[in-house]
């Protein structure tokens, strides 16, 4: 048996939207920038700026690798697109240690081995600097609901669980 | 005690200060100049052949630079043998691009490259792509009849032996039980994405940044399948975001990104997507069979275990399933056999702890069932089998501690106050299961070279092109280099992950720890000569008269042993010298050693499970895995490896599966939402226990790997717990709600 398939009808190439200019202001610099509308947040920061500590994990709003802080709320990099962030204060896993002073949070995964790899480490610590912020997080099981939307497939999250409640003091 | 002996301490990994600040590069993040981007087609049927690939489309599009497809791919190596790599299987390895014949859905057809990423994802939709499709087969269960024996020729696959006669034994024995179980197919799906950056150089070299779990691997490929020269290509990979096997085969995205840049001589950069990570090697759907038998105290009379493993058309995939029900237990009467079932699927490639995942699940279900059938404690049942040697090859162990992980870990667990029948432990609505299961995996080592390099400034470099996968490499060759040489560990660095760096294994089997371990520590004891040497011939010097036996190497002194105070400074002695000391050396495995002995580590794995009884909802609220695994050589990354191991397990047993739909031969839950692995609020409690473990033979660290064996026997522990909490036996996984609702 065999049959034809075809698999897309004939698409032609449209013409592209013009690149625009955008202002992103990461970790208290500013950088201008022009991007085609269809950048995502996280492509920008990786590819077009370089702060690749931001990671892809899946580009799909499912793995929480690409964790930013936009206004000091975390989100998916991937989610986004750049051009929606003009003006507003982004904050990545490069911009948390002070000089040489590791954040608190960076420091307690180290100490906790809080990771393996460490693809998932930049938004996992992202995700938990938003997370104490957001003060919900009364319990170890709250932590580890409300740090659900970070995937770690080294399976460190037990670690990960100790780190945040060491620098919480096990309350938020 | 000195503060350089740094082996079996908790150091904190050295690699930790770039992770956690995001300045640890991975495969696809380096920048270069004029970087082009590559984005990756692939074939929507599962069988048959392209016959219409456009690409005229795609190429209007301002920016975009070129469509490599079979149609103008130029003429590579010609033979299957230059597409082979030191994990290959026996058969003919797949050649992206290479013809218009699909063999396998999602296979990539075609790379679209352009200046951004977004104008090659963009102009990959412009392809006009037909096809003639032809009827695939991917279904195992229905293609049982053509399965065939297992070949030899993939480097660590053993053949299974059998021994007694276990079909007569177990007509005659008065308990017996018989099962067949099956769990799917699972990808490994490492957080990173397979990437590989070709940059090309000066003169038409190339710098491949590529994520692999073997940079002397992906270099040997490169090299063959383009006709380059050793010199004209370098791999690094000094990090990798995981990988569990994906990486211990090129993957097709190394030659898309190679073969562009040398075909434009510009810088290319190739990442898969997270779809894309469903579309090459993953863990064989399997179906086993196993039968045993028991006299009435419990004493194994019988083994019998079959495995059906998928493989593809064009290569035969193999694994050690069975060998373990020869190995586990004592038994007379071992009956063990493995075919392979060729489907329209890709080649399936080693994922964390290859074989022993699936013939252990099997088995210590099987251990259960029969437990059940003999009304005895299933801990009682292995403990009245424990085997003390080795009956598969006859040999001894070099050391085996399984009975105290059954003893400490049951302590620790509480096991005692099981009550041994199903359904009777409930906490309101939720019924209480504790099951248990036992493992083991093989402790091997390999031949590896490292070099150090010890600067007048006191500064100590080693290094070998090995790989740190997340696993504790840079960490633990860094501890060993430090104390062999008695140095500070700040002074100390390790380099990996570049094939100018001498040759090392690939990273996997478990046995980097003690292969490169042996290397580093081997090379450091060659430059400690040295320097004993340079410090006999000081003026007045304490240790003129002294042999290498009679000094040690600790807090940055060489230190005569019978006098301690008889000391000489190591950063004196090579300021003094005021050059290098530069070593090259090499580690094997003991060859008569290896002869006399069976090499092993083992674990004990204790689960409780809790399972609504309304909404089938299965929650793993507690394992306890006890570890015999050599010298533990850094507690705090030994325990995360366990920890990560036992997540896997909780996976495989719950959550992970690759459904593929028969009438498309496709793997259909090919993302992150619908192919389920553990979040952090699927993990409870997790303990790790490491029992004592002496092992003077295996090797001179006394260390067996550690990256296996915790995962092996979490699954049939779990599948064990929820029998006892449900009285339901669910044989095949992963075991999800509507199992526990629905099955008798
Ligand atoms: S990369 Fe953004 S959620 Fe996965
Ligand atoms: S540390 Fe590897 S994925 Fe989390």
């Amino acid at each position: 048996m065999s049959n034809t398939v075809q698999e897309k009808t004939t698409l032609a190439a449209q013409p592209l939207a013009e690149p625009l200019p955008v202002h992103l202001r990461i970790n208290g610099e500013d950088h201008r920038l022009q991007l085609r509308p269809w950048v995502s947040l996280l492509d920008a920061l990786r590819e077009y700026i370089g702060y690749t500590g931001t990671k892809k994990g899946c580009d799909h709003g499912q793995c929480g690798a690409c964790t930013v802080l936009v206004d000091g709320v975390r989100i998916n990099a991937c989610m986004t697109l750049a051009v929606m962030r003009d003006g507003q204060e982004i904050t990545t896993i490069e911009g948390l240690a002070n000089g040489d002073k590791l954040h608190p949070l960076q420091a307690a995964f180290v100490e906790h081995d809080a990771f393996q790899c460490g693809y998932c480490t930049p938004g996992q610590i992202c995700s938990a600097v938003g997370l104490i912020k957001e003060g919900r997080a009364k319990t170890r099981d709250d932590i580890r609901e409300l740090m659900s939307g970070n995937i770690c497939r080294c399976g460190a999250y037990t670690n990960i669980v100790d780190a945040i409640e060491s620098v919480t003091g096990g309350t938020i | 005690m000195s503060s350089t002996n740094y082996v079996g301490k908790p150091v904190s990994r050295v690699d930790g200060y770039a992770k956690v600040t995001g300045q640890a590069r991975y495969a696809v993040e380096h920048h270069v100049p004029n970087l082009l981007y590559g984005f990756i087609v692939n074939s929507a049927i599962a069988k048959g052949s392209v016959t219409t690939l456009d690409t005229s489309e795609a190429l209007k599009v301002p920016g975009v630079v070129q469509v490599f497809t079979h149609k103008n791919t130029p003429s590579l190596a010609w033979f299957d043998r230059s597409y082979k790599d030191q994990d290959s299987v026996p058969g003919s390895p797949f050649r992206p691009l290479h013809s218009e014949k699909i063999r396998f859905s999602m296979q990539p057809i075609a790379l679209v490259v352009a200046e951004t990423f977004e104008l090659a994802r963009y102009a990959s939709t412009l392809l006009k792509i037909e096809y003639k499709e032809e009827s695939s087969s991917t279904n195992l269960s229905e293609s049982l009849p053509q399965a065939h024996e297992a070949p030899k020729g993939k480097e660590g696959y053993m053949p299974p032996k059998s021994r007694g006669h276990a079909k007569k034994a177990f007509s005659a024995a008065p308990v017996k039980i018989q099962a067949e179980y099956i769990h799917g197919a699972e990808h490994h799906n490492p957080m990173e994405m397979h990437g590989s950056m070709a940059i090309y150089e000066k003169g038409g070299k190339l710098l491949v940044y590529d994520k692999t779990q073997g940079v002397a691997n992906t270099q040997e490929y490169v090299k063959k399948v383009f006709g380059l020269s050793k010199d004209d290509v370098r791999v690094l990979s000094p990090y990798v975001g995981g990988a569990f096997g994906s990486g211990l085969r090129p993957q097709y995205q190394l030659f898309m990104a190679v073969l562009a840049a040398l075909e434009l001589k510009q810088s290319v950069k190739v990442s898969l997507t997270r779809q894309q990570m469903f579309s090459f090697g993953h863990r064989p759907k399997s179906l086993q069979r196993l039968a045993l038998s028991a006299a009435s105290d419990g004493t194994l009379q019988s083994i019998e275990h079959t495995c059906y493993s998928e493989t593809s058309r064009f290569e035969d995939y193999t694994e050690v399933v069975v060998n373990w029900s020869g190995l586990l237990y004592q038994c007379a009467n071992v009956e063990l056999d493995y075919q392979l079932v060729k489907l329209d699927v890709y080649t399936p490639i080693d994922m964390r702890a290859p074989g022993a995942v699936t013939g252990i699940y099997a088995l210590e279900c099987a251990m259960d069932e029969l437990a059940v059938a003999l009304n005895i404690d299933p801990l009682d049942l292995r403990l009245r089998n424990y085997a003390p040697e080795d009956q598969n090859e006859k040999k001894p162990f070099s050391s085996k501690e399984l009975r105290a992980c059954y003893l400490q870990g049951a302590e620790k667990f509480g096991w005692n106050k099981r009550n041994k029948e199903p359904r009777s432990m409930r906490e309101g609505n939720q019924l209480v299961g504790w099951g248990m299961a036992s493992a083991s995996w093989d402790a091997q080592q390999q031949k590896c070279a490292a070099k150090a390099l010890l600067t007048p400034d006191g500064k100590l470099t080693v290094s070998s092109g090995t790989a740190d996968i997340g696993t504790g490499t840079y960490t633990i060759m860094t501890q060993i280099a430090a104390e062999t040489l008695g140095l500070p560990i700040e002074q100390v660095e390790f380099k990996l992950g570049d094939s100018s760096l001498p040759e090392a294994p690939l990273e996997g089997g478990s046995w980097t720890a003690v292969s490169v371990g042996s290397a580093v520590k081997a090379t450091c004891e060659e430059v400690g000569q040295k320097l004993l040497k340079l410090a006999k011939k000081k003026k007045d010097s304490p240790l003129a008269n002294a042999g290498a036996e009679d000094v040690v190497f600790e807090n940055g002194y060489i230190i005569l042993k019978k006098d301690p105070a008889a000391a000489v400074s190591i950063l004196d002695i090579i300021r003094d010298e005021r050059e290098d000391i530069e070593v090259e050396s090499a580690a094997m495995p003991g060859m008569i050693d290896k002869l006399k002995y069976s090499f092993h580590s083992h674990s004990a794995v204790f689960a409780e499970v809790k399972v609504d009884e309304d909404l089938g909802t299965i929650h793993v609220t507690r394992v306890v895995s006890a570890i015999a695994g050599g010298r533990v050589l850094n507690p705090k990354t030994a325990r995360s490896q366990i920890l990560g191991a036992v997540v896997w397990g909780i996976s495989m047993a719950l959550q992970e599966d690759s459904v593929i739909d028969h009438n498309f031969g496709r793997f259909m839950n090919h993302n992150y939402a619908e192919y389920h692995v553990p979040v952090n609020a699927d993990i409870q409690n997790i303990e790790v226990i490491f029992v004592e473990e002496e092992d003077d033979i295996i090797n001179p660290l006394g260390a067996k790997g550690l990256g296996e064996i915790g995962i092996v026997g979490v699954a049939g522990a779990i599948a064990n717990a929820v029998y006892h909490a449900t009285g339901k036996r669910i044989r095949k996984l992963p075991i999800q709600l509507d199992n526990v609702l629905s099955e008798p």
